[in-house]
């Protein structure tokens, strides 16, 4: 039987790696909405989706989208003052996920987004390229040039403390 | 290539949120789902003196009330190739079921209030079923007594299967039909939960 699982399923299976990729590709701050309207909007169209889709590129394909409204909104609120919008991470990060989130958010959009959907969400090239649009071997590329940029910038040489939690 | 995927696991490890952060937003998600008319499903479960009971509502009624024996993600399988597969966890559209049903559980009520959805049941069935309720608290009725209630007094076997098929248990008190003998007969919930509802009707 192919028949389609619940949504409450899908957001069991899929809600920690989404909430990885929005953390990725638009900050902390900002995850919580690209998230919640990213899950909005999937549940709207799960009833149409075919039941042998594949969910979680479906999903991340949303996210994406999703992504760009919410950098959109956000460029649009930052009005040039002398008011800083606080888009620290959480006090209880320690300092090298501040670290990373730094370096994330420095690299250029293409190259976070393609370290996130294929390193985070683990969709093939392919998958990255159709979502991104463009070449899978230019998908490939932006996602070494992000890890390489990473890299140098000392992620991962970090302690490993933080534990894996799971659902 | 392995410096890579450490890198990889680094940035999985890194990113993943506090516990109670999913929590949050699968709340979040739940809310908005029911303001924008999303939510065709709604389920929670509540702990009982017959063991853990799964709720579900549609924004017609309650349609759904499962034993832990009929297991669970089953039971949700089947809500979702039946009604929709919007089916998900929250709790709050069933704030006055499970209050209704905690109330049942500590002899402080004897016949539930909150609205129906019969969408799961059909045909004679359905007519059997909606006879159960003029089985009283506290009382109980044989499967030929409710044949005849429900205008087919030979149906006997088709009233056993309305009862073992009923999709809300408990509300719908298909625990108060017994043999023609006085003895207990078949549950879907097992005959130690029927014997249960029996005794604390009985108190």
């Amino acid at each position: 039987m192919s028949s389609k699982l619940p949504f409450e399923a899908v957001v069991g299976i899929h809600g920690a790696t989404v909430l990885r990729v929005c953390v990725a590709v638009v900050g902390h701050a900002e995850a919580d909405d690209a998230w919640s309207e990213t899950f909005l909007s999937a549940m709207k169209a799960y009833p149409s989706l075919p039941a042998d889709a594949n969910v979680e590129a479906w999903l991340v394909t949303i996210a994406h989208r999703r992504a760009i409204d919410v950098g959109r909104a956000r460029s649009r609120r930052a009005v040039p003052t002398d008011s800083i919008v606080d888009r620290a991470a959480p006090p209880d990060r320690c300092e090298s996920d501040a670290d990373l989130m730094a370096a994330l958010e420095a690299l250029p959009d293409k190259q976070r987004q393609s370290v996130a959907y294929h390193y985070l969400a683990g969709l093939p090239y392919a998958e990255v390229a159709s979502i991104l649009g463009g070449t899978t071997e230019a998908a490939r590329r932006a996602a070494a040039d992000g890890i390489a940029t990473l890299r140098r910038s000392g992620v991962g040489a970090a302690s490993q403390t933080t534990e894996r939690s799971t659902r | 290539m392995n410096t890579e995927s450490d890198l990889a696991e680094t940035l999985q490890q890194a990113l993943i949120a506090d516990p109670h952060r999913l929590d949050r937003l699968h709340r979040r998600l739940g809310a908005a789902a029911e303001t924008e008319g999303l939510l065709d499903v709604a389920y929670r479960t509540v702990d009982s003196p017959v063991g853990t009971l799964l709720i579900a509502a549609t924004d017609t009624g309650l349609v759904r009330v499962a034993y832990a024996k009929e297991d669970h993600d089953h039971v949700l399988q089947t809500l979702s190739d039946r009604i929709s597969p919007r089916v998900l966890h929250h709790p709050t559209r069933l704030d006055a079921t499970a209050r209704e049903l905690d109330e049942y559980f500590t002899g402080r009520r004897r016949t539930f209030d909150v609205t129906l959805d019969w969408r799961l049941v059909a045909g004679f069935r359905a007519t059997v079923l909606r006879h159960l309720t003029d089985i009283e608290y506290g009382h109980t009725a044989s499967y030929a007594t409710l044949a005849e209630l429900a205008g087919h007094p030979k149906a006997i076997r088709a009233v056993g299967t309305a009862c073992a098929t009923n999709p809300l248990p408990v509300v719908v008190p298909c625990h108060r039909v017994v043999r023609s003998d006085g003895s207990m007969g078949g549950y879907l919930g097992g005959s130690e939960a029927k014997a249960t509802l029996l005794q604390l009707e009985a108190a």
